[in-house]
């Protein structure tokens, strides 16, 4: 469960980047995070992987309450999450099958756990026969998938991708989306950051809009609410 | 710690060496320089320390009683050498223990020449004083000819100052060498380090997302420090060995005209040796590794 209670964030160079955000995410939820550039919506996400603390109010995501969380317990909230990101971050020396696993290895999983979880994953991602290709030698839209699969692979509660399809064509971006609404209907909860509209409105989910640092609209239907709410 | 987690440190570390092949080829270079000349001069100094203590040995001053005083005067005459605060131990030597001493030395053939001698002995009664300190030699040898009784006194003095001043050289010179070279070692080791770590950097972002420890990141770059110092060792130890021995075998040959002059076997000083290159190479290893990751780790 992600939880933030009057939340405002400050950057040390005096950026207030959030001004009092509330916004509550139960177990099992799909929710996207809309908002124009600027407007703190990665902000959030720093805040929810423990990457910044909150200036003010509570953050609690699984469990851990971000403001008060020790250094050494960073990497334990982090196995709770799978984030995604715009540019993929896949590491180039490695395969398809090596990105995913190392991200299993780096939490103490056995070889034996993991010749087992890989290939189900890659198989759910529709990547199993590129397991050996090098990121450069797959497309955007499959890089990303392996991506999701990595941030798959440790079981985690809560999916967390910042832009996930900023960088694909619009067919790519929907194949991501259906993936990771797929995924949600499995059980994760997942948290999708976007601006943009027409992808948005293809899906009846939880719309959070955020502007200048604050949720200006919170509303369930498939609809870009936000710039409802602006006019 | 599991144990495909060390091994996944171990090939971590290896991949790393490899991945800066030649960075970690100049590390082990500029290691295996560094514990070669420090141990060359440390190796020197022990050299030196030994021959010292020869020569401290037979660096005896030689105290040759007036011979107009009776036996029993010139026994008396130790208890004041005794009394200078330089003298370790004096032993009396009187003129008959010292011409059957002379013999003992001539033996076989030249033994004759002392024969008849017993009667008409022409040596003296003597002290032979063995200082505490060989460096005050001058000093103590101008007191002992102060003492009343004694006629003469004999010490080598500017040998045994010279060595002394070469040992302090040496010495010195050593310390310093060791003390540069290592921290030459550190920051080699480091960059060496620094560089692989700014390699993967990428990967360290993306490990730190997926929730790994700072322990588990750190671990295959200590290895890789760990096993750069260690290659240089050994490979310093087997050159030094070599070194060691050629150079031991020209000294000797060099100097047989001169003087039986033997360096430290090898073997005598190999646990040592091997000992501290390990014990350096190790450090040297972790310490600029851990010194570049926790730099790192801060971000
Ligand atoms: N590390 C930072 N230091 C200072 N200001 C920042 C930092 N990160 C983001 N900001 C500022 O905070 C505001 C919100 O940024 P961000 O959360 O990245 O917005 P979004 O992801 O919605 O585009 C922006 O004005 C941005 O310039
Ligand atoms: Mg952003």
């Amino acid at each position: 469960m992600v939880r933030l209670v009057d939340v405002c964030k400050t950057y040390d160079n005096g950026t207030r980047a959030l001004k009092g955000v509330s916004l509550r995410i139960d177990d099992g939820e799909f929710v996207f995070l809309v908002g124009p550039s600027g407007s703190g919506k990665s902000t959030i996400i720093k805040l929810l992987t423990g990457e910044i603390r909150p200036s003010e109010g509570r953050v609690h995501v699984n469990g851990y309450s971000i403001g008060t969380l020790r250094a050494r317990d960073v990497p334990f909230l982090r196995r709770t999450l799978g984030v995604i990101f715009q540019d993929f971050r896949l590491v180039e020396k490695k395969s398809v099958y090596e990105n995913v696993a190392f991200a299993m290895r780096v939490v103490g999983a056995s070889p034996r756990e993991i010749r087992m979880r890989v290939p189900y994953v890659l198989d759910l991602v529709g990547l199993s026969h590129k397991a050996r290709r090098r990121p450069y030698e797959l497309s955007g839209g499959e890089q990303q998938r392996v991506a999701i699969a990595r941030a798959l692979i440790n079981n985690p509660k809560v999916i967390i991708a910042d832009e996930p399809t900023g960088n694909l064509d619009p067919a790519r971006s929907l194949e991501i989306m259906t993936l990771l609404e797929r995924i949600n209907a499995l059980g994760t909860t997942v948290l999708a950051v976007t601006h943009e509209k027409e992808l948005v409105n293809r899906f009846a989910k939880r719309v959070v809009a955020i502007d200048g640092g604050r949720i200006i609209s919170d509303r369930t239907g498939g609809y870009y609410q936000y710039e409802a709410v602006r006019n | 710690m599991k144990r495909y987690e060390t091994s996944y440190f171990f090939r971590e570390g290896i991949r790393g060496i490899f991945l800066h092949g030649f960075m970690s080829f100049a590390a082990i270079g500029v290691i295996v320089a560094c514990l070669l000349i420090m141990g060359s001069f440390s190796l020197l100094a022990y050299n030196l320390n030994e021959l010292i203590g020869d020569i401290q040995n037979s660096s005896e001053i030689y105290v040759f009683v007036d011979e107009s005083l009776s036996d029993a005067e010139a026994r008396s005459v130790g208890t004041r050498i005794n009394q200078l605060d330089n003298v370790d131990i004096s032993t009396f030597v009187s003129r008959d223990e010292a011409l059957s001493q002379f013999g003992e030395r001539l033996d076989g053939a030249y033994s004759a020449l002392i024969e008849g001698l017993e009667s008409d002995n022409p040596l003296r009664h003597r002290y032979v004083v063995r200082l505490i300190d060989a460096a005050q030699m001058a000093e103590t040898a101008a007191q002992l000819q102060t003492v009343p009784g004694v006629d003469q006194v004999n010490a080598r003095v500017d040998i045994t100052e010279n060595i002394l001043l070469v040992r302090g050289v040496v010495n010195t010179v050593s310390l310093a060498l060791i003390v540069v070279l290592l921290a030459v070692s550190v920051f080699i080791i480091s960059n060496t380090v620094k560089l692989a770590t700014f390699d993967r950097r990428e990967e360290i972002a993306i490990m730190r997302v997926v929730g790994a420890t700072k322990r588990f990141i750190r671990w295959p770059f200590v290895i890789e420090g760990f096993l750069l110092g260690l290659t240089g060792a050994v490979a310093a130890f087997f050159l030094q060995w070599s070194l060691y021995s050629s150079l031991s075998r020209r000294v000797t040959e060099g100097l047989k005209n001169i003087a039986f002059v033997q360096m430290a076997p090898f073997d005598e000083i190999l646990p040592g040796v091997l000992l501290v290159f390990l014990l350096v190479g190790f450090l040297v290893g972790m310490g600029g590794s851990l010194l570049t990751i926790r730099r790192f780790m801060k971000v």
